[in-house]
């Protein structure tokens, strides 16, 4: 089923939450307890004064406010609008213990941002003094732009380069559009290109630009350069559904191209990735999404609230099936047993023979995890990977090639926005240490 | 419809309301709506008496003034709006003639509620003479002398400019009682050193009662974009009145100094701050008859008397007092100087582990603003880092939030660590209750008795052993 021209990508992907009014944003602010050494504070990875910036917005010094956030956090937009509250800062508020609502955390963040780019996002730093070495980031994600920005704070001459022809990773291809909107990532690149960072797009390291000449020309080089390809079903069959891949189907709207599908999607895998996938499809237009999971519900890597949300934007969910082959028009799935808890408390899935049956569907989106992007890093020389992730010293950043750091998905596998904002920040620190800072 | 809900709650109570105040003036409750712009013509009040309340004194009557646009300003606290109001609004607008005619009708059709008038006219004394007779004549239970009007009247020789000068408010009071045949109230003002100089003058000039307090003087804030201060009367402003919840502390303190002050015994009409049922019962405890509210009806209405009513009949039905006099004042003579407090009373605070959650603003708080005995350290749990050692750690380490569902973690919601709950060390508290005072728990911090095992002692008795008088 073609898209509906007339009916734009932000009028279908309108914010999961209305953010607060000014007014909405005060009141809420003044039932933070501004608890002594809060423990949302030490929840969240990059360790936010959150009591700090609540009571600035509580006092009117919203610009103090996003401040206080940018501090910590230079990717404090995007963060409150992605960030899985519930499980961080907002999990650990002491408002639980009161039988009350935790404090909106995310959504008086997101006010203070919102307030400071609405104002001009004017940089408030000036690096004490401007320093000769250079260093490089390659990929223009979280990780790379945290990194980047902590190091124009201390004066380091620092260029981003990004393959795509859009900067901001994830955020700005990857993130579902109801969360985070293309705009508002892009607002904060531009923020950080303020802060005097370089960043070159459409610029592929090993294919523009080789490493040796990156070695030559930098002193430092920080890999932030996500995850690969995703995985693929392995499935044949002829005349068969169309397939696309979950990150190519949710970069392709959020570059306003959505990718057709059908009245029919079936979406397979059981993570996060696979809930965006599968709202968007619901969103752009298809009748029927039904995500296909190999385990059960409780299994599901996704976390509760999405799995929550996808049910009430209409997906349907079909549980211990796995796909085994495609046919004219449907996918054929086989019956999952699962085991008892193993080591690690997880249940495993195995087949049932004779179980088969079908699922008829126009596409099929396999959202089951993206590889390692191993062709860059095995032109490193020394580099040390793990399963194909970049192994580091966890207190610099720093990789087995010393000149080189790294940190976000590549090293972790795929995790949380703010997760890799924490490793370029860190890896920064690690790089100044380096360098001589 | 509201009024006849009202009786209904009085008919299924046993505490009976109606008072009887300053000899003469009955009203079937303590609640009387205090000279301001709720009461500012004969229809408004009508309303409030139809919503229950018990007296109105009528917006105070004059030669008519020229009132300044803007009036009001206010102080907002944590998000919450009219913490306290201020006001440039000088007395009545309205022709005299007008203001008596509506005195007569509503008393005609309320005759069972309290009008009275408040008056303030020029400092002579035929003009007082005159003004008393009118008001009487249009049938006003009594008259309240506004002597504490804190802006504008005041620059005229009238409002607080009278109440300031002890000789003076009396001499006027005596002119008004030459004259009157009602009881005569006046009205202190609290822009003075000792409110008991100005009721003692009242006393004297033979002032069948007194109320207070009148508005403080006031500055609520300042504008920041402009600078102006609030209200702006076209870039300008000028001292205001200052009344609403946040006086209630200094209107009770004032209330209980002349209630405890042999020298100023009369009736008191209490003002200040009065919202609810809870005010109501403190200023009778401290002595009033009646009780006056002005910003709470501007705020909210003139519906708020419904639970004023309801409450404090509930609460006289809890304790067992059937009128209003059974606890009128019972609360003055626990109002003692420093001096005669026990100086072996000792308290030492409590934390209930079960009820706390983990924010430690006791903590802080003890050791910011009291005596550093309020601790974290427990014996045997690692104690959870300060900030600057969550700081140091968090750059030591790549941080990383879970990837398995950790909201439906181990650690269910509302059980606090023990290393966030803080043990008070009893041997150094002092009892001072800020913990108490600042545990956003209800019931979790406690201050509790410890048996000292010696008698009772004041300052006074203890000092006079050391130094005999």
């Amino acid at each position: 089923m073609a898209l509906a021209e007339s009916i734009s990508i932000e009028s279908r992907f309108q914010d999961l939450h209305p953010a607060l009014s000014a007014q909405a944003a005060v009141v809420e602010a003044n039932r933070c307890l501004n608890c002594f050494d809060a423990p949302c504070m030490t929840a969240c990875p990059t360790h936010i004064d959150v009591p700090g910036f609540i009571k600035k917005i509580a006092r009117d010094n919203l610009r103090g406010s996003a401040l206080r956030i940018l501090d910590a956090n230079v990717l404090g937009l995007s963060c409150s609008r992605v960030c899985p509250v519930d499980v961080l800062c907002e999990g650990s508020c002491v408002m639980h213990g009161r039988g009350e609502r935790p404090i909106a955390i995310g959504l008086l963040q997101r006010h203070a941002m919102q307030q400071f780019y609405a104002s001009g996002a004017q940089v408030p730093w000036k690096p004490a003094v401007e320093r000769t070495q250079r260093v490089a980031c390659i990929g223009a994600g979280p990780a790379s732009l945290a990194c980047a920005a902590a190091l124009r704070r201390e004066g380091f001459a620092v260029t981003i380069f990004e393959k795509r022809s859009v900067a901001g990773g994830l955020n700005s291809h990857g993130v579902a559009e109801y969360k985070l909107q293309v705009s508002d990532s892009l607002r904060e690149v531009e923020f950080i290109r303020s802060l005097g960072a370089v960043i070159q797009t459409g610029k592929s390291v090993g294919d523009d630009i080789s490493l040796q000449q990156l070695e030559q020309e930098f002193d430092a080089i920080f890999l932030g350069i996500g995850l690969g390809e995703s995985h693929a079903l392995n499935l044949s069959g002829e005349n068969v559904p169309r397939i696309i891949d979950a990150m190519r189907y949710i970069e392709a709207y959020k570059m306003r191209a959505p990718l057709p599908t059908g009245a029919r999607v079936v979406v397979i895998g059981g993570g996060n990735t696979a809930i965006d996938a599968a709202c968007a499809a619901k969103l752009l237009g298809a009748e029927e999404v039904t995500i296909a999971y190999r385990r059960g519900e409780e299994e599901m890597p996704a976390f509760a609230f999405e799995i929550q949300h996808a049910r009430e934007q209409g997906v349907g969910f079909l549980f211990q099936a796995a796909p085994v082959a495609l046919q004219s028009g449907a996918v054929e799935f086989q019956r999952m047993r699962l085991t008892d808890p193993d080591a690690s408390g997880r249940r495993q899935s195995e087949p049932a023979p004779g179980t088969e049956f079908t699922v008829p569907c126009d596409a099929v989106i396999p959202a089951i995890g993206q590889s390692k992007l191993t062709g860059l890093l095995q032109q490193v020389a020394n580099i040390k990977l793990n399963h194909g992730a970049v192994v580091i010293d966890s207190s610099s950043g720093r990789t087995s090639n010393p000149k080189y750091f790294a940190g976000g998905d590549c090293v972790s596998g795929g995790r949380e926005v703010v997760d890799a904002v924490a490793d370029g920040k860190r890896a920064a620190q690690g790089i100044v240490e380096a360098l001589g800072g | 419809m509201a009024s006849a809900r009202l009786k209904e709650l009085w008919r299924r109570s046993v505490a009976d309301l109606s008072v009887k105040f300053a000899g003469g003036i009955s009203s079937p409750n303590p609640f009387w709506l205090a000279s301001g712009p709720p009461t500012n013509c004969g229809e408004q009040i009508m309303r409030a008496f139809d919503a229950g309340w018990g007296g109105a004194i009528w917006k105070t009557i004059g030669e008519p003034i020229l009132n300044v646009s803007s009036r009001y300003s206010a102080v907002d606290w944590n998000g919450q709006r009219i913490m306290g109001l201020n006001n440039i609004e000088l007395i009545s607008d309205r022709p005299i003639a007008t203001n008596l005619r509506e005195i007569s009708e509503v008393k005609k059709r309320y005759p069972r509620h309290a009008v009275i008038a408040s008056l303030m006219v020029e400092s002579r004394r035929e003009a007082w003479h005159a003004i008393t007779r009118q008001a009487e004549d249009a049938g006003a239970d009594g008259l309240e002398l506004n002597f504490g009007c804190p802006h504008g009247m005041s620059e005229r020789g009238m409002g607080s400019a009278v109440g300031q000068v002890p000789d003076y408010a009396c001499m006027v009071t005596e002119w008004v009682k030459e004259v009157a045949r009602t009881p005569v109230i006046v009205k202190l003002t609290p822009n003075i050193t000792d409110i008991r100089m100005a009721a003692r003058a009242a006393k004297r000039g033979g002032a069948d009662a007194v109320s207070a307090i009148n508005t403080i003087n006031s500055i609520t804030g300042i504008d920041l974009d402009t600078l102006v201060p609030r209200p702006n009367v076209d870039g300008l402003s000028s001292h205001g009145g200052y009344c609403g919840p946040a006086v209630k502390p200094i209107a009770l303190h004032m209330v209980q100094q002349i209630a405890a002050d042999p020298e100023s015994q009369l009736p008191i009409s209490g003002i200040g701050g009065v919202a609810g049922w809870r005010e109501a019962a403190e200023f009778i405890l401290l002595g009033c008859g009646t009780v006056q509210v002005c910003t709470a009806a501007m705020h909210q209405g003139f519906r708020i008397v419904e639970d004023m009513a309801d409450g404090l009949s509930n609460w006289m039905d809890q304790k067992g007092f059937r009128t209003i006099e059974d606890f009128r004042g019972a609360s003055v003579p626990r109002v003692r100087d420093w001096k005669d407090l026990n100086l072996n009373y000792k308290i030492v605070a409590a934390i209930d582990p079960a009820k706390c959650i983990g924010c430690e603003l006791c903590y802080v708080a003890c050791w910011d603003g009291a005596h550093q005995c309020i601790h974290v350290e427990r014996d045997g749990v690692p104690a959870h880092p300060p900030p600057a050692l969550v700081e140091a750690a968090a750059q030591a380490r790549i941080t990383q939030s879970p990837v398995s569902k950790p909201d439906q973690a181990a650690v269910p919601y509302g059980r606090t660590p023990l290393a966030r709950i803080p043990q008070v060390d009893e041997a150094e508290c002092v009892g001072c209750n800020l913990c108490s005072l600042v545990c956003p728990v209800d019931g979790c911090i406690r201050m509790k008795r410890v048996d000292q095992g010696v008698p009772a002692e004041t300052w006074v008795q203890r000092s006079s052993k050391v130094l005999p008088v």
